[in-house]
């Protein structure tokens, strides 16, 4: 296919596809999050990319035969490889008898959480959570450096009334859109809310909820410009709560450090162990939430904001 | 019983389709593509190993015996928002190289170094 904005559409729509795919595996967790991520955010980040490297692939002069035949000898060796594999869905795969016996069984009275995936991830293995999002906050930090614009011209000093005006002539234009968008934001920041805080009894949690978060302020963004957003929304305070984000997490690990319980033992939050590991799970999705939220909207404003300067560069040639 | 195995068959032949589109194809966005596919099978390979049959989500309640492994869920909902994230990085790499390079063909910018040499 050259048209490169139906690919994205049909990745968007296989998103959705394995989404329903987790859903069946009893996955609602990551269900929840690939709905989200890879068919709401990811669709949206590449569209905004091919509208500033354009829609159409050039005719591949490459001949296929050799690519089809490397894929081939590879497919074929991993599916031989397949054949010594435990069998799908039977109780008595090894994959089943390790650690997994131990979070099913006992994270009830040790954690007191009921959903098994949110005690794992924020408390079990929290250490390996911190280094996510840390990864996370670094891949914002280098789309931030890839494609933030250094030298900022004058011109673009934001003039309210031109705004003002620009809003007017927009409103003819998405009228629907824009009144269906106002009256739904609120209620999906208030979703997103949920989804953090019901984390530890539903499926959701900080990664859910900060991306959810983070497609309230893009749609606002998509329907209302970017220099209507830019006086929502402080880009330096997104920049200094991607990094708070973090920071709350990584403190809490530090308190329990000085109490002198291993990092990120929550049991030394509060005088009753369950209560405390409520209470630090609580905090660090809070600081994942922010991070991820944060993140999600300097990549979107980054991107928008360099195909806005670009078509501003191009008018002003023109 | 050999078809015990057809989910590792479905990862293999998706992971496959996304191998190929990384290597076929010259345009850097189609690369990107290709290489979500291939990321989300393997995420489809860890899901289908949690399932245990007859089991239900990992969310504890009353008068349920079996739940599905929790743990590849961990790994998985982790890995998806990090994806994301590199996807991302990716893209914003495109953006610039179709900056600097004005295509963002294989063929083409190998071409224009070729040129600088």
């Amino acid at each position: 296919m050259k048209d490169l904005l139906s690919v994205i559409m049909l990745l968007g729509i296989y998103s959705l596809l394995s989404a329903c795919f987790f859903v069946a595996m009893d996955a609602v967790d990551v269900a929840f999050t690939e709905a989200a991520v890879g068919a709401g955010i990811s669709t949206l980040l590449m569209l905004v990319a091919i509208t500033m490297t354009g829609r159409e692939e050039n005719p591949s002069r490459h001949k296929p035969a050799l690519a089809l035949i490397v894929v081939t000898i590879t497919g074929s060796l991993l599916i031989y490889g397949t054949l010594d594999m435990p069998y799908f869905g039977l109780a008595q795969d090894p994959v089943h008898l390790h650690v997994a016996p131990r979070y099913v069984n006992d994270s009830m009275q040790e954690i007191g959480v009921p959903n098994i995936v949110t005690s794992v991830l924020a408390s079990y293995r929290a250490f390996d959570t911190f280094g996510e999002v840390v990864v996370i906050f670094t891949a914002g930090m280098g789309v931030l450096a890839l494609l933030s614009v250094v030298r900022r011209p004058k011109d673009i000093v934001i003039d309210s009334s031109k705004i003002d005006s620009f809003n007017k002539c927009m409103h003819e234009e998405h009228l629907i859109l824009r009144i269906v968008a106002k009256m739904l934001i609120p209620f999906i920041l208030l979703f997103a809310l949920y989804v953090q805080f019901h984390g530890d009894y539903g499926p959701g949690g900080g990664f859910q909820a900060g991306v959810i978060f983070a497609a309230a302020i893009i749609l606002y963004t998509m329907l209302f410009g970017m220099n209507t957003a830019r006086r929502v929304i402080n880009q330096s305070a997104t920049q200094l709560f991607a990094a708070i984000g973090v920071l709350l997490y990584g403190s809490v690990g530090v308190i329990s450090l000085l109490e002198g319980k291993n990092f990120l033992d929550y049991r030394v939050l509060s005088t009753d162990p369950l209560a405390g590991q409520h209470l630090g799970i609580l905090l660090i999705e809070l600081g994942v939430g922010i991070t991820v939220t944060a993140v999600m909207v300097i990549i979107f404003f980054n991107f928008a904001g360099r195909g806005n300067d670009q078509q501003n560069k191009e008018n002003s040639d023109s | 019983m050999i078809m015990g195995l057809y989910n590792y068959w479905v990862v293999v032949v998706l992971m496959m389709i996304g191998f190929y589109i990384v290597i076929a194809h010259g345009n850097l966005i189609k690369k990107i593509v290709g290489l979500s596919i291939f990321q989300t099978s393997v995420f489809i390979f860890y899901i289908s190993m949690a399932k245990v049959d007859g089991g239900t989500a990992p969310i504890l309640a009353e008068g349920i015996k079996q739940y599905s492994n929790p743990l590849p869920h961990v790994l998985i909902l982790t890995a998806i928002v990090v994806g994301i994230a590199t996807t991302a990085l990716g893209l914003a790499l495109a953006v610039r190289i179709k900056e600097a390079y004005g295509t963002i063909e294989e063929e083409e910018i190998q071409e224009k170094d070729n040129l600088d040499c």
